[in-house]
């Protein structure tokens, strides 16, 4: 520790302990608590009830609309990162502010903005129905509320990556006779790798775990429009505490498994990191 | 292959970075454009290689017209400021991104390519470092292989941008005596950018000087240290 840091020890305990307990308290106890709870009754119950037919229907639910609209986030984040990193045009600063709307913006309302335009009494509700087509309470709702609230995860890791990097490994690509699409593979893609990784797998937890927006348009019809986060709640609803809480427990290992992947990864490129590329 | 400019002007927002620059090059010539940061001399450089497009004038190399003519296809080699080498490629790997993205047809076969990256890291003399990564060499060494890189689909023009730039003093003169011996080998046309008069003297058969935007001389070393074309010079060059 450098000589102008030197804290008393006293003040050091303190600000240890308290960051400890605090972690304690907020983090592990109720993670702690639903991995209690999920096998409160041992492991026979606790598989009956993640793979009684609508816990079931719901993670098959939750995982389609993930694969879904984490490709298409990745995509669009990876685009829009580019478009804001490497070029000047007009309206840019704007566009950097709208994609961090999803984060701001409640959930509820991101959900509500779709049942106002594809709903039954929405905008384009009537057009929907002659042509029967359905939205919401259906699949591409669920999937148009995820993309929404996820959109910002992958952009907002990469664009101060790109930016910080600049473009003369892509200069230097088309010098040497690349085409945009060859230096976009084989010297972009690399560059960005890890932060694209990160933002990919924090777009995945969210994607998976997202309630409030996908509450809205899902209609919550059980073994249908249920995903993982709405089954828990409808379980829990019906006094349904282990099942609530084995459906629970899976969401939280999912996010466990995602924090494992990140880090692991992190660890085995720790010296490509530190070396700043 | 000569080069020669015309008329080329060029700003950003408001401030011009060139105004009205000519300039002929022969072919064979070595070039140092020379001048104080913001005098234009890197627009000038990267307007050549393609990476910038002039507001106006006009780029030939030889009898081409190239003005708008993309990077790729201009047939260059370009060594960046920083090296701008591929941190995820092994030396070998970065040599070969020349000719390793050719396409099919005209792309040489892999065992054409390898013998290639050898012959290049020998004429940098870096045989035998071609698994190493850029992050695992030193400073003149990853300007070297931003050398073999530059050259490795053998262009006839060679650019570098303030190519010594990073460099202590005594590697800079052992790299400097090594670029000359590869230009005139190659028989390239060169032309470098550098803030450095003493470098710029000591390598370049000509010399241009450059001033907000404009040359201000275009000499010999001797003619410009005998007859300053103008009161930048003469401040500039003492």
């Amino acid at each position: 520790m450098s000589a102008g840091l030197r804290e008393p020890l006293p003040v050091r305990a303190i600000l240890v302990i308290a960051a400890l307990v605090y972690v304690f308290v907020m983090l592990l106890l109720p993670l702690g608590a639903v991995m209690f709870e999920a096998l409160r009754k041992g492991w026979p119950v606790w598989l009956a009830a993640v793979s009684q037919g609508d816990a079931r229907a719901s993670i098959g639910l939750t995982l389609l609309v993930a694969a879904i609209s984490v490709p298409l986030n990745t995509i669009f984040g990876v685009a829009c990162a580019w478009a804001i990193a490497k070029f000047q045009f007009r309206g840019k600063a704007l566009l950097t502010a709208l994609i961090e709307l999803p984060f701001s913006v409640s959930p509820v309302v991101s959900g509500l903005v779709f049942v106002l335009l594809f709903g039954a009494q929405g905008w384009l509700g009537p057009w929907l129905e002659a042509h029967d087509i359905r939205i919401i309470f259906a699949l591409p709702g669920l999937v148009l509320a995820t993309l929404f609230v996820t959109f910002p995860f992958v952009a907002r890791q990469l664009i101060p990556l790109m930016t910080a990097q600049g473009s003369a490994s892509e200069e230097a690509a088309l010098t040497l006779g690349a085409s945009g699409w060859q230096a976009f593979w084989r010297v972009t893609l690399p560059n960005i790798r890890f932060g694209l990784l990160y933002g990919v797998l924090l777009c995945n937890a969210r994607a998976m775990g997202e309630f409030g927006a996908v509450s809205v348009v899902s209609g919550h019809i059980r073994g249908e429009t249920n995903t993982m986060p709405l089954q828990v709640e409808a379980l829990y609803n019906d006094y349904d505490f282990v099942g609530a809480f084995a459906v629970a427990s899976l969401l939280a290992l999912l996010a466990l498994v995602t924090l494992a992947l990140k880090s692991a990864l992190e660890w085995k490129h720790r010296d490509e990191l530190a070396a700043g590329h | 292959m000569s080069i020669r400019v015309e008329r080329l002007s060029k700003s950003f927002s408001a401030y011009p970075a060139l105004n009205d620059v000519s300039l002929s090059v022969d072919a064979g010539e070595f070039v140092a454009l020379l001048g104080p940061s913001g005098s234009g001399k890197t627009t000038l450089l990267r307007i050549l290689a393609g990476l910038e497009t002039p507001e106006c004038g006009t780029v030939w190399f030889d009898r081409r017209d190239v003005t708008f003519d993309g990077p790729a296809s201009r047939g260059i080699g370009f060594v960046f400021q920083q090296y701008a080498l591929f941190g995820h490629m092994s030396v070998a790997g970065n040599i070969a991104f020349g000719l390793e993205v050719m396409p099919r047809g005209s792309r040489p076969p892999k065992l054409e390519i390898a013998r290639r990256v050898d012959q290049l890291l020998e004429l940098v003399q870096l045989s035998g470092l071609g698994k190493r990564y850029p992050s695992q060499l030193s400073g003149g060494q990853r300007q070297r292989v931003a050398l073999a890189r530059a050259l490795a689909r053998q262009p006839r023009i060679l650019l570098l941008d303030e190519p010594f730039g990073a460099l202590d003093a005594k590697v800079r003169r052992e790299l400097r005596g090594a670029l000359r011996q590869i230009h005139d080998e190659l028989g390239l046309t060169s032309i470098f950018v550098t803030h450095d008069q003493e470098e710029a003297f000591a390598l370049a058969d000509r010399v241009a000087l450059l001033n907000e935007g404009r040359i201000e001389q275009f000499a010999a070393p001797a003619e410009v240290q005998r007859q300053p074309a103008s009161d930048f010079v003469t401040s500039f060059i003492e």
